[in-house]
């Protein structure tokens, strides 16, 4: 099968098409998932061609949702759970700490939880409160979970395939901006590791790290970086970090910017930061710098320019860490 | 189940409501916990009084009109706020049109110093309590995340999160019943957000605490796509049997009866009994937002079944037929709607976007150290950029 082009939530659907026909064990379950095909459509169509049996619209309630998908998984099911959006999940959010991310632990290993939750996060879409929101530390920080955003089409198609394929619990953190982005996905290809960062564009003088939403600002950053070569890496999960890609990138480049929508205080970037300075300490020509949302309530759509990093900001960093 | 235990008809193309009731009769039972069933009703879709309202107030003419006037001025909000967000000035609107009677039936019961916990679509209560409709367009318009002063009108915020006021609306009860109020709370929510473990928590607290507050469930058919049928399979108001107190289920577009058996609840949970739960059987007759699209979900048919039971209508018909208007009166109605809708388009076009440094304002109540360094650092940042020739 040629590449094809299609959109993010396109591609996302077209993985949970795929892992529906290959395992009769996989679910998708969520508030909205079967006739209306999800508010953002990534599962469209999927209870026409799978059936309600496979394709549960569930009451609303997200407790419930992630409490009976764990039961369900027990039972040997595998179900891809929607959470409709990010600001949405905190209901289930005793679930999922306190049950998902712990079974395989306290069974010692002998029950495992391949349950996935798709959550929409982040901003740039201007929608009302509660509708955007960067939760990605509060699940980095359980052990037990895996976190992961893919920033790109065909990253959405294959991490998802992934997660879906993983016997451990995996937050999967769709960026809502970027679900109209279209670029080529090839069905066919050998995907790499889920958990394994890449470098998406070399480059000589400073790494920028980002992940979900922000590969696509560093990009636009490193271009705009007149006279400067920037080194972008596309972190692709958040939980495990794969620290070695970024390593490997700071030796090159002797410098590092972190670029996340969510809050930079107590952040990704604050995990990334402490790890990379303790690996590179004496490659680094300057402190690793992180920029992000603050540490205030995510805005009215109104404001939420001033709240997301943007090129600017992103220069700024890359401006002060080149100054040391 | 019983035989009104379906909540919707069986064929898709012939939605049934509930048999109505004799009134008075059926308020007893209810009140009494008897086996009952159907729906409070008191102005039939043709506009016809059933039933002497003897155990509530008199309905004096003067109310039907106040009643009927914000219904309509409501109507004329929601659907200019419809066109505004059609038109690029507002990011979101939820529709209300349909639900006036629940809505303005019910807060006309209320007293100014019971307090509303509404979730996002009470725009007609809103109303009925004095919030300006423009400060309601600001939290769609994303300007703020709140919108109004909660203690000025005892309107709480709308909250996005669905059901979790509801458990609010219960702790504030709770706090009267400490003061020594006779107060009331009343929390709005759908039959949708009667799923959430937040308002089964809330029904076992109020319960318990025999707490002075009216469950309003709004039962408008739909959570966005899914029919009430994916959230229960019982009648919602007899959710209420479970927690052990009562539960009525009245004719939603009917603002007679919800007028009338909200004061009953009101009347009831004053009088220490605890909680009571009224379902509002009504209808919601447009998107769930503006980012939805019905026709994927949901049948023509079943949306003009309910069109002929409309709220305003009917009340329209009784007050022209008992002879309680001059013929003037529903032009200066229309004309108060139109007034007034017009004002929120010329404000809500002209509405500012605030300022950047808002951001870090009323974070914490007493200040805080990394909130004050990022404000400093974004200052900065700006007059970096407008240093560079940007603007700002
Ligand atoms: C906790 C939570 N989960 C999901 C949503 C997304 N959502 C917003 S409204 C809605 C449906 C609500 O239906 P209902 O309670 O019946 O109220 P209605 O909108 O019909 O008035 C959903 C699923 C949300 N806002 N909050």
């Amino acid at each position: 099968m040629p590449a094809e082009k299609m959109s993010l939530a396109r591609a996302l659907n077209e993985a949970l098409r795929t892992a529906l026909e290959e395992d009769p064990a996989i679910l998708v379950m969520g508030e909205d998932v079967g006739t209306l095909g999800g508010v953002f459509r990534v599962t469209d169509g999927l209870k026409k061609d799978f059936g309600e049996d496979r394709v549960i619209d569930t009451p609303l309630a997200e407790s419930g949702i992630v409490g009976t998908a764990i039961g369900l998984a027990l039972g040997g099911y595998r179900p891809v759970v929607e959470i409709q959006f990010d600001g949405f999940v905190f209901p289930a959010y005793d679930q999922i700490v306190t049950q998902l991310a712990k079974l395989h632990a306290r069974s010692d290993g002998r029950i495992r939880m391949p349950v996935v939750i798709r959550i929409p996060y982040g901003g740039g879409i201007g929608a009302v409160e509660h509708h955007s929101d960067s939760p990605e530390a509060l699940f980095a920080h359980v052990a037990g979970l895996k976190v992961v955003s893919p920033s790109n089409p065909e990253d959405g198609y294959w991490m998802l395939r992934q997660a879906i394929r993983s016997d451990d619990p995996v937050i999967f953190f769709e960026p809502k901006r970027r679900y109209w982005d279209t670029a080529e996905v090839d069905l066919t290809a050998r995907p790499e590791p889920l958990h394994q960062a890449r470098v998406v564009r070399p480059g000589t003088d400073l790494t920028l790290v980002g992940y979900g939403p922000t590969v696509k600002l560093c990009l636009e950053a490193a271009e705009a970086a007149e006279g400067r070569s920037l080194e972008v890496v596309d972190l692709r999960t958040v939980s495990p970090v794969d620290f070695d890609t970024i390593q490997r990138s700071v030796e090159r480049t002797h410098r590092l910017v972190v670029v996340h929508e969510a809050p930079v205080f107590f952040g990704a970037g604050a995990e990334i930061a402490a790890r990379i300075t303790t690996r590179c300490f004496y490659t680094l020509e300057a402190p690793v710098l992180r920029v992000g949302g603050y540490h205030a309530p995510y805005p009215a759509a109104r404001l939420e320019e001033e709240f997301l990093p943007d090129v600017d900001r992103v220069l700024d960093a890359v401006d002060r860490s080149l100054a040391y | 189940m019983t035989a009104t235990g379906s909540q919707r008809s069986q064929g898709p193309d012939e939605p049934t409501v509930p048999p109505a009731l004799d009134f008075a009769e059926a308020l007893n039972a209810f009140m009494s916990h008897r086996e009952d069933l159907g729906m409070l009703q008191l102005l039939t879709p043709e506009g016809t009084l059933v039933s002497p309202p003897d155990r509530t107030p008199g309905y004096a003419p003067e109310l039907l009109r106040t009643l009927y006037q914000d219904m309509v001025v409501s109507r004329a909000f929601d659907t200019e706020a419809t066109a505004l967000q059609r038109q690029g000035e507002l990011g979101l609107w939820p529709s209300l049109t349909g639900q006036e009677a629940a809505q303005v039936g019910s807060a006309h019961a209320l007293r100014p110093d019971d307090y509303v916990f509404p979730s996002y679509r009470e725009h007609a209560v809103a109303w009925c309590r004095g919030v300006d409709p423009v400060d309601i367009v600001k939290l769609f318009r994303g300007v703020t995340n709140g919108g109004w002063d909660p203690k000025k009108s005892n309107f709480h915020l709308y909250t996005l999160v669905v059901g979790s006021h509801v458990l609010h609306a219960t702790g504030y009860a709770m706090s009267l019943v400490k003061k020594g109020s006779d107060a009331a709370a009343i929390a709005y929510f759908g039959d949708g957000a009667s799923s959430e473990g937040d308002v089964a928590e809330a029904f076992t607290f109020a319960s318990v605490h025999e707490a002075p507050v009216v469950f309003f469930c709004q039962n408008n058919q739909w959570a966005i796509s899914e029919p009430v049928e994916r959230q229960l399979r019982g009648p919602l108001y007899r959710r209420a049997d479970g927690f052990g107190f009562p539960g009525v289920r009245v004719d939603g577009n009917d603002a007679l009866a919800v007028h009338a058996v909200t004061n009953a609840a009101l009347e009831h949970v004053r009088a220490g009994n605890g909680p009571f739960l009224i379902e509002a059987f009504t209808y919601r007759m447009g998107a769930h937002t503006t980012s939805d699209d019905p026709t994927r979900y949901r049948r023509q048919t079943e949306v003009e079944h309910w069109r002929a039971r409309d709220p305003i209508a009917r009340l329209r018909t009784h007050l022209t037929e008992a002879d309680h208007t001059t013929p003037e009166f529903f032009d200066e109605v229309e004309e108060k709607a139109r007034e007034v809708a017009y004002r929120v388009r010329r404000e809500t076009r002209t509405m500012p976007n605030p300022h950047r440094l808002t951001v870090f304002d009323h974070v914490y109540a007493e200040g805080h150290a990394t909130v004050d360094e990022e404000r400093e650092q974004s200052e900065e940042h700006h007059r970096n950029t407008i240093a560079n020739g940007e603007t700002e």
